[in-house]
């Protein structure tokens, strides 16, 4: 095994260990769990970037757990999709640190949030990292576990509410994958990702592993908030605190949903025209169903959760087509969508700091009271809503570029009604709560504590760089190797057997 | 082949449970019974009628093996199904002191 190679399983063990560690210090030492939290989110965001160039060099690491070779043994895979998501999970979740240092403040036990979080942390990127459908399953339901908990972190009515409805159905999601995966092992009798691509390549397409595939569509689009299944996000998203939300909006659903979903279908299974479709039809009823219930919406951060459910419908429409160019929209827009949708909800989290409300009908001319705020809120609703040269303009493009080149027009006009409405819905956000005359009951507020203010700085900067990738240089090394995983289908297989070392 | 049908009757058991109950204690005993019918598949999925246990040693033929695998996979997911169980109770406990009742029709504060 390679040196380099053991920097694989420090993804799962710096959260892990910083959970633990907040855990024992608790509140004892004062700023300790704000530090903590930081500083391995820190870590975490540099070893990512680092691991992008990795994955560029050697092209696939595999970390045999214990030392028991795959596929025996448990396997840790870092390829170049795998090191893109962890830019993008990491990224958000440091600016979700730093932000919820200030923020934090206004709840009782912080420390309790910061172990929670950096478990979900955990969670997440063991699901990117494996390569072994039983820990995917595990660090899943880590993941989801954390973040029920979170999302009931204000334990209100709404937050508990919202939280057990979420719970329920979130757990019978995973009760179907774990179902799934049954059913697939009992086919393929492995468990390692890369083995039973290999077995499925030799075996040929069979009524099981329909069964299978309808089973994981059902729990991981229940993980994604596709639209069928997406009853549970509208509640639970806009109750957690705002860091949460952003970090559950921005990216749970997606390293959860959206990435385990497309990593087994094209990659061990090996995508159909059948399943393509499946994508591809879901994808557009969440986009249209999604804007059309966000546009009535008042309460701010219930409108950003509604357009969650409507940009992830994209993401699964670029990902549907199957085409490389449909896949890099794709891709591109699931990590713009996860910092602007992020930055939004830390927007909505200030507004909700410094007003206590988040009625936009009673806000109003905020913008010369919170400066900060209203300028990146600006930013990212026009990244949202794809305007040039924002970055959520590029991806939409290429994603209804894509659509026109594979020949599905209806699903390119539908991507660009959708994409109307949300210009029209982030219009109505930027009137009433920044724009147009000040309310009077706000004349007193203050803009919210530098460390808010450095975080949503930053989001807001990805956001307009965010368009960069699409430069061929940083396009070569990033988003195009990552895309590249995804339409290379099963020889991912292949791959990964020849680096087990 | 009974045994799996009645597995998945099982299933189903638990999933009409958390679909149609109203009391919050059901829903989660609904969690619990989907939960332990897709357990019980796992374990039924290596079993051998009439197996032994898969130890190696020198003297034995390997045949007729329960897999060992399936069990310890389902004993990680017994624990991560105690995870939920325990949050989800804690949920239940919580809202009761809100709310007053275990009653979901009467527990809708959220919009729609």
């Amino acid at each position: 095994m390679s040196r380099i190679a053991s920097l694989i399983p420090f993804f799962v063990i710096l959260p892990l260990g910083g959970a633990f560690l907040v855990s024992i210090a608790k509140s004892k030492v004062k700023g300790f769990p704000d530090l903590l939290g930081v500083l391995t989110t820190a870590g975490l965001l540099i070893a990512s970037l680092v691991s992008v160039s990795v994955a560029n060099r050697y092209g696939v690491l595999v970390y045999s757990v214990g030392l028991w070779r795959p596929p025996l043994g448990i396997a840790l895979v870092l390829d170049s999709l795998t090191s893109f998501m962890l830019v993008t999970v990491n990224l958000v979740a440091f600016a979700i640190a730093v932000y919820s240092i200030q923020y934090m403040r206004r709840y009782t036990s912080k420390w309790k949030f910061h172990t929670l979080f950096l478990l979900m942390l955990a969670g997440m990127n063991g699901v990117i990292i494996t390569g072994d459908i039983f820990k995917l399953f595990v660090f899943l339901d880590i993941a989801s576990v954390a973040s029920y908990a979170l999302v009931a972190f204000g334990t209100e009515k709404h937050e508990l509410e919202a939280a057990f409805k979420y719970a329920v159905m979130s757990s019978v999601g995973s009760t179907f994958i774990l179902f799934g995966i049954a059913f697939l092992y009992s086919y393929t009798s492995t468990l390692n990702m890369a083995d039973m691509a290999l077995f499925l390549t030799t075996k040929g397409h069979s009524n099981i592993l329909t069964l299978v595939s309808i089973l994981f569509i059902m729990g991981f689009g229940m993980k994604a908030a596709l639209v069928p299944f997406h009853a549970w996000l509208p509640d639970a998203h806009p109750s957690a605190p705002a860091p949460i939300s952003a970090m559950l909006s921005g990216v749970l659903i997606k390293s959860l949903g959206v990435y385990a979903l497309c990593r087994i279908f094209f990659n061990v299974f090996g995508v159909t025209r059948e399943i393509l479709s499946i994508f591809m039809f879901l994808g557009a009823l969440s986009m249209v169903t999604g804007v059309f219930l966000a546009i009535g919406q008042w309460d701010l951060k219930r409108l950003l959760a509604y357009h969650s459910i409507s940009q992830i419908g994209y993401v699964v429409l670029g990902l549907g087509l199957g085409t490389p160019l449909g896949i890099l929209g794709g891709l591109f827009h699931l990590f713009n969508h996860s910092v602007f949708k992020s930055l939004l909800f830390l927007n909505s989290g200030a507004l909700e700091y410094a007003t206590g409300t988040r009625d936009l009908q009673k806000m109003g001319g905020l913008m010369q009271k919170m400066p900060v705020t209203g300028t990146t809120s600006l930013v990212a609703s026009m990244a949202i809503a794809g305007i040039p040269p924002f970055s959520g303009f590029w991806s939409k493009l290429i994603i209804i570029l894509a659509a026109v080149q594979a020949g599905q027009n209806w699903y390119a006009f539908w991507a660009v009604v959708a994409s109307l409405l949300t210009l029209a819905s982030f219009t109505k956000v930027m009137k009433y709560a920044f724009f147009g005359r000040l309310n009077e009951a706000w004349s007193r507020i203050k803009e919210v504590p530098i460390f808010m203010r450095l975080s949503m700085t930053l989001l807001a900067l990805a956001c307009l760089f965010g368009g960069m990738l699409w430069i061929p240089s940083i396009n070569e090394v990033f988003l195009k190797q990552a895309a590249g995983v995804l339409s290379g289908g099963r020889d991912y297989a292949k791959i990964v057997f020849s680096h087990i070392r | 082949m009974i045994v799996y049908v009645l597995c998945l009757v099982l299933f189903c058991v638990g999933l009409y449970c958390i679909l149609r109950k109203r009391n919050i204690i059901k829903i989660i005993i609904g969690t619990i019974i989907t939960e332990y019918a897709v357990n019980l598949f796992f374990i039924l999925i290596g079993y051998r009628m009439k197996g032994r246990a898969p130890i190696l040693s020198p003297d034995t033929a390997i045949e007729n093996m329960v897999d060992a695998l399936p069990q310890a996979l389902v004993l990680t997911a017994i624990v991560i199904g105690l995870a939920t169980t325990a949050l989800l109770v804690a949920l239940a406990m919580r809202i009761y002191e809100k709310y007053g009742t275990f009653d979901i029709t009467k527990i809708r504060e959220l919009r729609r």
